[in-house]
C-alpha cells in the first residue's frame, strides 16, 4: 500500500522538480487535486490500460471525489470498482454443449502467447469434468509443436490427431473433425500455428481452416478462442481487431497473468470489442487455468 | 502514428508560427503530445518521464530553422534524442573470448528464445564461419528440447544430444564439455521461459550462469511487450546480469516502445531484431528504424534493405539496363509484381513507408491487396510473349482473350495496360535515378499515386 504511494510520490516529485519543495509536503496530505489525479492516471497507464482508458477513469475519480481528503486505499477501491464494472460484462465462461458431439473449438493467436499450453489446460479441465476431448495438432509449422501437444494429450488422456510437420492445417482440421465425430467426442480442440496478425498470407491460411470446417457444418467452429499474452501492451487491441476481422472470434483467453504484467489492456479490449474473456492462464501447470473474475482482476490491477 | 504526432504538434504550434525560438511554454505543450505518443507506443512511464525531461532541456531555446515549422523542429529533436537513447547500432556478439564462447539466452515464456537461438547460431555459422553448438536447457515445456533439435537440423547446426531427466545445470556442464572436446567456437544455451518473479527458476538460471560463465547473456523480449518491460528487464538484469537484448517479432505491427524501456533501464545494447519466422530473419539493430516506429514514422531504411535483399541482383541489373534504354515492357512489369509478392504482404511493405498511414486506409477501402497483384500477374501471363514485348498489339479481341484466360474482365486488362503505360513513361524519365529510385517510384506508380506526401 505504502509502496504505491511512495511510487506515486516519487513519480510526482520527479515531474515537479522545478516546483518549490513544499509540493511533496502537500501530497502527503493526500489531497485529490489535479496533480494527484495525474499521478493516478499514470499508475493506470503503467498497468497497460492505455492513455484513453486511464484518462477516462481518472476523470471519473475526479468527478466523484475531487478536492476531498481521501485515503489511498479508498481511491484504489473506487477505481477497482469502476474497472470491474467495465469488465464484468465480459467475464463469461465458455459455453459447453454436450449435444454437439463434438463441440469444435479453434484456438488462434500470435506466436508465443500460449495457445498450445492453453489447449493442454483446457483438455485437462474438460476431461476432468467427464467430457470426451479430442485434440488436433494444427500447428504444423513450428518445430516440435505437434510433439508438445502430444505430451499434453498423454497427460490429460486425450487422443491427439496429428500429421507430419508442414502438413496442410486445413486438411488436418478436416480429418480431426471426421475422427472426432466417429469417436463420439464431446469436444474437439484444434491448435493452430502462431501468426502475426499483420501477415496477410498467414491470416488467409487461418481463414481457410475456418472455411473448411464451415463446409462440413456452417455452425463450425462453434468457438474461436483468441489467446492473448498479458505482457502485451497496446498492440493487443490491434491483435483482437485484426483477428476478429479475419475470423469470427468468439472469446478471449488471457495468459501469463502470474507475472508482474497486469494485462490492463483488457479493460480497453472489453470496452472496444465486448468479447467474453473465457479464462485466464496463471502458470504452466495443467490446472493453472482459471475462470476470469472481473473484481479479482481489477483488484490485482490496483494492487488491492 | 507520426502523422498523428506531428498533427497534434502542428495544432499546438498553430498560433506560434512566426516565433523564432521555442519557449518553455511551447515545449511544455508539445511534450504533452509527445508523452501520449510514447505511451501509446508502449514506452514505460518512468522512461517516458525521463525521456521528456531530457528532450525538454534540449528543445527550450532552440532556434527554429527557417523553412521548418516548430512542430517539425520538435519532432526532429525528439527523434534524434530517441535514436541516441536507443544506442549505437549493430553491436555484434563478442566472439573475442577463448572458445567455446558461451551465449546464454533468457527471457519470459513465449518471447522467442528457441527460435532466436537457432537464428543466432545460423548467423554466426554463416557470417563468421563459426562452429556452433546449440543446447536446450528447457526441461519444463513439453517438447522444447525437440524443438531446438529440429531447428538445429533445419539450420544444419549441431545440437547437444538430449538426455532425458537431466537437470539444466547438468545440461549446461555437458554442453560446455562437448564444446571444449569437440572444438566448437560457440555454445548457445537456450533456456526455459521463466517469470522474473519465479525465484526457484531465477536461482536455477543463476546457477547455470555460474557454471557456464557466459560471454554474452542475452535477454530475449517480445516487441509487443507493454509497460511491464521495465520490470522484467530490471529483474533479469539485476539478478542475472545481461550483456544485450534481442527484440523479437519486430515484423509485427507493434510500435515497439518496449525497446526504449528496456534499453533505458538496463543500459545494455539491443543487439538483434527478430524479423520473421524463417531462420535467417535476424537482423542487426538499427536505432533509427526503431525510433521511427516508436514515433510512427515508418521504416524506410528497412524497406530499402529488404528490397535490396530480395530483388535478385542480375534481374535488377537487367531491368536497370532496359530502363536506361527507355524500355519497360510487360515482362518487366510482371517481374516487378513477382518481386513485390516476395517482399511479403503489402501491408508489411506499406507499414514500412513513412506517411503511409492514410494511404493504407485508402488502399484498404480500394481493396488493393496481394490478390490483386496476383491477378495483375495472371493478366500478364495470359498474354503471348509477343504481346508482352509490344503491348500496342493488344486490341479489343486480344483483350477479351486475355481477360478470359486470366479470369478477369476487359476493364481489368485495360487498367493494367494503363498502369504499365504510366510506369513505362516514368521509367523513361528516370534512367539516371538508379535502382533505389526505380524501386520507390515503381511501387508508387503501381498504386497510381506517390506514397511520399
Amino acid at each position: 500500500m505504502s509502496g504505491w504511494l511512495s511510487r506515486l510520490k516519487a513519480g510526482l516529485a520527479k515531474s515537479s522538480s522545478r516546483l518549490a519543495q513544499g509540493v511533496g509536503d502537500l501530497l502527503v496530505k493526500r489531497k485529490l487535486d489535479a496533480e494527484t489525479l495525474d499521478g493516478i492516471e499514470e499508475l493506470l497507464i503503467g498497468a497497460d490500460l492505455g492513455v484513453a482508458t486511464a484518462a477516462a477513469l481518472a476523470g471519473e475519480l475526479g468527478k466523484a471525489r475531487f478536492d476531498k481528503e481521501v485515503e489511498d486505499r479508498a481511491v484504489r477501491a473506487f477505481l477497482a470498482q469502476a474497472i470491474a464494472a467495465r469488465i464484468a460484462p465480459v467475464a463469461r465462461p465458455m459455453p459447453i454443449d454436450r449435444a454437439l458431439k463434438p463441440q469444435v473449438v479453434l484456438v488462434v493467436g500470435v506466436n508465443g502467447t500460449g495457445k498450445t499450453t492453453t489447449i493442454g489446460k483446457l483438455a485437462w479441465l474438460y476431461k476432468s469434468q467427464g467430457l470426451a476431448v479430442t485434440l488436433a495438432a494444427g500447428d504444423t509449422f513450428r518445430a516440435a509443436a505437434v510433439e508438445q501437444l502430444q505430451r499434453w494429450g498423454e497427460r490429460a488422456g486425450c487422443p491427439v490427431i496429428a500429421r507430419q510437420a508442414g502438413a496442410d492445417a486445413a486438411g488436418l482440421a478436416f480429418d480431426a473433425l471426421d475422427q472426432a465425430r466417429k469417436e463420439g467426442a464431446d469436444l474437439l480442440l484444434i491448435d493452430t500455428a502462431g501468426r502475426l496478425h499483420n501477415k496477410a498470407d498467414l491470416m488467409a491460411e487461418l481463414q481457410k481452416v475456418v472455411r473448411v470446417l464451415k463446409k462440413q457444418d456452417p455452425a463450425l467452429p462453434h468457438e474461436i478462442l483468441l489467446v492473448l499474452d498479458a505482457t502485451t501492451g497496446q498492440n493487443a487491441l490491434k491483435q483482437v481487431e485484426t483477428f476478429r476481422a479475419m475470423v469470427p472470434v468468439t472469446g478471449l483467453v488471457l495468459t501469463k497473468l502470474d507475472g508482474t504484467a497486469k494485462g490492463g489492456v483488457l479493460v480497453a479490449l472489453a470496452e472496444s470489442f465486448a468479447l467474453p474473456v473465457y479464462a485466464i492462464g496463471v502458470g504452466e501447470g495443467a490446472d493453472d487455468l482459471q475462470p476470469f473474475d472481473a473484481q479479482a482482476f481489477a483488484d490485482n490491477l490496483l494492487g488491492l | 502514428m507520426f502523422e498523428a504526432l506531428s498533427g497534434k504538434l502542428s495544432d499546438v504550434f498553430e498560433r506560434l508560427k512566426r516565433k523564432a525560438a521555442l519557449t518553455e511554454e511551447d515545449v511544455n505543450e508539445a511534450m504533452r503530445a509527445v508523452r501520449v505518443a510514447l505511451l501509446e507506443a508502449d514506452v514505460a512511464l518512468p522512461v517516458v518521464k525521463d525521456f521528456i525531461a531530457k528532450v525538454k532541456e534540449r528543445a527550450i531555446g532552440q532556434e527554429v530553422i527557417r523553412s521548418v515549422t516548430p512542430a517539425q523542429m520538435v519532432v526532429k529533436i525528439v527523434h534524434d534524442h530517441l535514436v541516441e537513447t536507443l544506442g549505437s547500432q549493430g553491436v555484434e556478439i563478442d566472439l573475442a573470448a577463448t572458445p567455446p564462447v558461451v551465449i546464454l539466452m533468457l527471457g519470459l515464456q513465449g518471447s522467442g528464445k528457441t527460435t532466436s537461438s537457432a537464428k543466432l547460431g545460423l548467423r554466426l555459422t554463416k557470417l563468421y564461419k563459426k562452429k556452433v553448438l546449440l543446447a536446450s536447457l528447457d526441461i519444463y515445456r513439453p517438447a522444447a528440447q525437440e524443438q531446438l533439435a529440429i531447428l538445429g537440423r533445419q539450420a544444419e547446426i549441431a545440437t547437444l544430444p538430449i538426455v532425458a531427466g537431466e537437470k539444466p545445470q547438468a545440461i549446461a556442464a555437458r554442453a560446455l564439455d562437448a564444446g571444449r572436446r569437440e572444438g566448437f567456437d560457440v555454445v548457445i544455451l537456450d533456456t526455459a521461459g521463466r517469470l522474473h518473479i519465479d525465484q526457484a527458476l531465477m536461482d536455477e538460471i543463476a546457477q547455470v550462469r555460474d557454471i557456464a560463465k557466459p560471454t554474452e547473456t542475452l535477454l530475449v523480449a517480445d516487441a509487443m511487450t507493454g509497460q511491464d518491460a521495465v520490470t522484467l528487464a530490471q529483474a533479469f538484469h539485476g539478478q542475472i546480469g545481461i550483456t544485450g537484448l534481442i527484440l523479437t517479432r519486430v515484423d509485427g505491427d507493434a510500435r515497439g516502445g518496449a525497446a526504449l524501456s528496456m534499453r533505458a533501464v538496463t543500459g545494455r545494447p539491443i543487439k538483434f531484431l527478430g524479423q520473421g519466422e524463417k531462420l535467417d530473419a535476424l537482423e542487426p539493430f538499427h536505432p533509427d528504424r526503431i525510433a521511427g516506429r516508436i514515433l510512427g514514422m515508418g521504416d524506410v531504411v528497412g524497406l530499402v534493405e529488404k528490397a535490396a535483399q530480395i530483388i535478385e541482383k542480375d534481374e535488377a541489373e537487367k531491368l536497370a539496363a532496359k530502363v536506361m534504354k527507355g524500355k519497360f515492357d510487360l515482362d518487366d512489369l510482371a517481374g516487378q509484381l513477382r518481386q513485390m509478392k516476395k517482399m511479403g504482404d503489402l501491408d508489411g511493405i506499406l507499414g514500412m513507408l513513412p506517411g503511409m498511414g492514410k494511404i493504407k486506409d485508402k488502399l484498404a477501402s480500394a481493396k488493393i491487396d496481394d490478390r490483386q497483384i496476383s491477378r495483375q500477374e495472371a493478366i500478364i501471363l495470359s498474354m503471348t510473349p509477343k504481346e508482352r514485348r509490344n503491348p500496342d498489339l493488344i486490341k479489343a479481341s486480344r483483350k477479351q482473350r486475355i481477360a478470359r484466360g486470366s479470369g478477369t474482365s476487359v476493364q481489368d486488362v485495360n487498367r493494367l495496360l494503363k498502369q504499365h503505360q504510366q510506369m513505362a513513361g516514368m521509367m523513361k524519365q528516370m534512367g539516371k535515378l538508379g535502382q533505389k529510385g526505380l524501386m520507390r517510384h515503381g511501387l508508387g506508380a503501381l498504386f497510381g499515386k506517390n506514397p511520399h506526401p
